[in-house]
């Protein structure tokens, strides 16, 4: 099942398919490591329920859900 | 002298590599981002010595952040003889795609492998051998923490120095090599210095590389036109991201051997992190933290014991002299911590410092002054301007030390970056990003540490707007303005609640600045809200020796301060007022005539609608003066009223009954100022109210005139400042003295708000149609 980053509920896993975004942003999604083929686990909401956490590459990285809708995903494990 | 320049991605322990190397005491937190501004020391133990030089943490060499580009521009023009690429080793993967970019530089690079003693006590395992072939550059396991493998690492890097070297790239497999190399050799016939880098920089369309090889450019576009990615279409700096990511993927991944992990089992981190960023606890935790962080460093009645019991005063044990000095000294030290109520760790040490070792030392000091064979005038000079200034400026020092251990403890734990994390949704609201939270929380220590540290916000605008608000964050030097003006008027007009008043004065400070965000963000300010991706690092113990680094660096900065600016300034401030504009001396009585009485008579008409102008009559002009001495440093606006209260006691013989023998305790002087002056309740506070938000100190300035970097902004800056204070100052005037007013106060700040929302929808509107 494909879907945008931002979408995904808690506990679920997928792998990057494309990242739909421009310059600053773009740049700074790749350089954080979220290129096609990364796999990313979603892990929780900030309490005011964004920003979000995940785990990818072995470390945890937050962003906005504004900015997880660039990454379109393909969900592998729930 | 060999430069050996360290670069890293943040948080990977190259500050506490740096100190380690250079004996210094640089500020290292667990926050990404500490280290803004590049810093330098020198190593010893190699054949020759050779500098250090710390650079800002960075993810890659993209040219988005002022850290990338001050890193970038260091590595490419400043011809350092060698890199030494510190790498967390506990996240390989993403930490080596900086290494990956570094390679592509002429620059020698040796890759220290940081944290190793984290990794084999987590039970994994990594292949230096293996790692090494593979980059094509030594690399050494370090542990900067606990100093292990520095000295082969320096040795290594020593080495390297003196070799040669050629940029090496991992992108050979993308379909981007063929270019990148016709790129690069056309740069190289050029004679441009690090051919392979800039030829990269140029394929991914890198706006600095853009402006600096103009004829090279063309050669992407060309190549552009016929190409066409099956993932990525044209987009090369995602093939390039891409490309370096896979090449990690493949053949780093292997150099690594995980333990066999329950992926269900919790780390410590992970428990904390579950409590701490808690959906519903935590914003409660957050709140109960830095409640407790205010609490422990300024509370005069710890946990409230002294209110709850009513434990008896130090007076009534009967352990004071009528003049209210202590008995003995041991009831003095007693009194540090305990006088009904139990004094909080803060300001017990601030007693300590103040009243035993400061108080006696300086104490000693001015009688050996005032013994000495000086003429008068320099006796004054030397006791009154330069002593009592730094008096004044140190005794700031516990609060300051105590509020930035705290912060440390915060930033070193990991958990400074989670607060971001909670508070990104708020701070959007007004156009700004959680790590806004920061540098102004760090306002309430600091405006100087605090401004510098909005180098972790990437967006120039999100970063002129914080710069500009942070001094409305009530800093350490303004508090005793803030207790001593509202001591005096529950002492002088026995009404109100100090507290209340000080917390008063801090949340209108709260409430300005996020009022000030707001209209600048819609205003001069406009753009869109900054990104907000951001690594959160583990969680960790907060380590003893950085924390000590911390404070040692923090408590230097400030000694200097104290040393240099304020130092002149307290002169300054003296020789203006014992002169005469016919450059004459006056002795203290003389006052009136003085060169500072003379401006301040001139601009005091200014003031009048914040209630300290014109209407104060003839020794009005105290407060304007306390203002100008202000605006080198917040400390002096009371040490101001206590040299003038003096004066006026000697020059009309006004007498303020035992307030002018006192006059040195804050309180005192202010209510010798308000007998002086007849001034009202609410001139008061739109005095500290003024004082709080106007142009901040010297020091402050200064750093905001080099953050701004552009001389336009700045003086913006400075005018925002007086305007905005000059307005809170006369609407809390206005509306103290005559209530109604706060009518025409809400009118025009509704008419404000409604015509810049006009404006704004009426532009969105035009540029639509456009």
């Amino acid at each position: 099942m494909n879907k945008t980053l931002d979408q995904f509920s808690i506990g679920e896993t997928g792998i990057v398919k494309a990242v739909i975004a421009e310059g600053k942003i773009k740049r700074r999604l790749f350089d954080m490591g979220i290129t096609p083929g990364a796999e990313v686990f979603m892990r929780k909401r900030a309490p005011l329920g964004d920003p979000i956490e995940i785990t990818l590459r072995g470390y945890e990285l937050t962003l906005r859900k504004s900015e997880a809708a660039c990454v379109n995903m393909e969900v592998t494990d729930k | 002298m060999k430069k050996i320049v360290l670069a890293g991605n943040p948080n990977c322990g190259k500050t506490t590599l740096f100190n380690s190397l250079t004996g210094s005491t640089a500020h290292v937190g667990n926050w990404p981002g500490v280290t803004v501004d590049k810093r330098d020391g020198v190593y010893k133990k190699t054949p020759e010595n050779v500098a250090i030089i710390d650079l800002p943490g960075i993810y890659s060499l993209s040219p988005y952040t002022p850290e990338e580009i001050i890193s970038r521009n260091y590595i490419l023009y400043e011809k350092p003889d060698c890199i030494i690429n510190i790498v967390d080793s506990t996240n390989l993967e993403r930490n080596l795609y900086l290494t990956t970019q570094l390679l592509e530089t002429d620059v020698p690079v040796v890759v220290a492998l940081n944290m190793i003693d984290v990794v084999n006590k987590n039970g994994d395992k990594i292949d230096v051998k293996a790692l090494e072939d593979k980059l094509g550059v030594p690399v050494v396991a370090i542990s900067a923490l606990k100093e292990k493998g520095l000295k082969e690492l320096m040795d290594k890097a020593y080495e390297e120095s003196r070799v040669v070297r050629e940029g090496t790239t991992v992108l050979t497999d993308t379909p981007l090599a063929r270019l990148i190399d016709d790129v690069k050799t056309a740069l190289k016939k050029q004679n441009v210095e690090n051919p392979l880098f800039h030829a990269i920089k140029l394929v991914e369309n890198d706006s600095m590389e853009l402006n600096t090889h103009k004829e090279t450019a063309p050669m992407v576009e060309e190549f552009k036109k016929t190409f066409e990615d099956n993932t990525f279409g044209k987009d090369f700096e995602a093939i390039i991201a891409d490309g370096r990511y896979k090449y990690i993927s493949k053949n780093f991944a292997q150099t690594v051997t995980k333990k066999e992990k329950d992926k269900l089992k919790m780390t410590p981190s992970d428990k904390a992190d579950k409590v701490l960023t808690h959906k519903i606890w935590g914003i409660p935790i957050f709140l109960l933290v830095l409640f407790a962080i205010f609490h422990l460093t300024f509370a005069e009645d710890f946990l409230y014991l002294g209110a709850i019991f009513n434990f008896p005063t130090l007076e009534e044990l009967g352990l004071l002299t009528e003049d209210g000095e202590p008995i003995n000294f041991g009831v003095q030290l007693l009194s540090t911590f305990y006088d009904g109520q139990i004094a909080s760790p803060g300001i017990f040490i601030d007693h300590i410092w103040n009243d035993l070792i400061i108080g006696n030392l300086f104490g000693w000091l001015g009688g050996l002054v005032e013994d000495s064979s000086l003429s008068q005038w320099a006796i004054g000079l030397i006791n009154n301007g330069i002593l009592e200034g730094i008096a004044a400026v140190l005794s700031f020092l516990p609060c300051i030390l105590t509020l930035f251990l705290f912060f440390s403890i915060l930033e070193d734990s990991g958990y400074m970056a989670r607060i971001a994390f909670i508070l990104d949704k708020m701070f959007r609201r007004f156009g700004l990003s959680g790590r806004a939270f920061m540098p102004m929380i760090m306002g309430f220590g600091c405006s100087v540490p605090a401004m510098i540290n909005t180098r972790t916000l990437a967006d120039d605008k999100e970063r002129t707007a914080t710069v500009r608000v942070i001094p409305f964050f009530s800093c350490g030097a303004k508090l005793p303005i803030l207790t001593a003006v509202a001591g005096a008027i529950v002492v002088y007009f026995g009404v109100g609640n100090a507290d209340l008043i000080t917390y008063g004065m801090y949340l209108l400070g709260i409430v300005a600045a996020i009022a000030s965000v707001l209209l600048m963000r819609s205003t001069s300010l406009k753009g869109e809200t900054p990104p907000f991706i951001m690594e959160l690092p583990s969680y960790h113990t907060p380590q003893f020796k950085n924390l000590m680094a911390h404070l040692w660096d923090k408590g230097k900065h400030f000694v200097k301060k104290a040393f240099t600016i304020i130092i002149a300034s307290t002169i300054v401030i003296w020789l203006l007022s014992h002169f005469s504009f016919a450059w004459q001396f006056l002795e203290d009585e003389q006052i009136n005539d003085s060169i500072l009485a003379d401006v301040s008579k001139f601009v005091q008409p200014l003031f009048t609608p914040l209630g300290f102008g014109s209407q104060l009559g003839q020794y009005g002009w105290v407060f304007v003066v306390a203002v100008v001495a202000g605006l080198i440093a917040k400390e002096n606006v009371i040490a101001t009223f206590a040299t003038l209260a003096a004066c006026l006691t000697a020059v009309v013989g006004m007498d303020f009954g035992e307030l002018a023998i006192d006059a040195e305790d804050g309180i005192d002087a202010v209510q010798s100022m308000i007998m002086a002056t007849g001034i009202t309740i609410p001139a008061l506070i739109s005095f500290i109210a003024f004082n709080m938000t106007t142009i901040p100190c010297f020091a402050a300035v200064g750093t905001a005139k080099a953050e701004l970097g552009n001389k336009k902004s700045f003086k913006g800056t400075l005018l925002f400042w007086f305007l905005s204070s000059y307005i809170i100052g006369a609407m809390v005037y206005t509306v103290g003295s005559w209530w109604w007013t706060t009518f025409i106060w809400t009118l025009a700040i509704a008419i404000t708000v409604m015509g810049i929302v006009f404006r704004n929808k009426h532009n969105k509107v035009g540029r639509n149609q456009l």
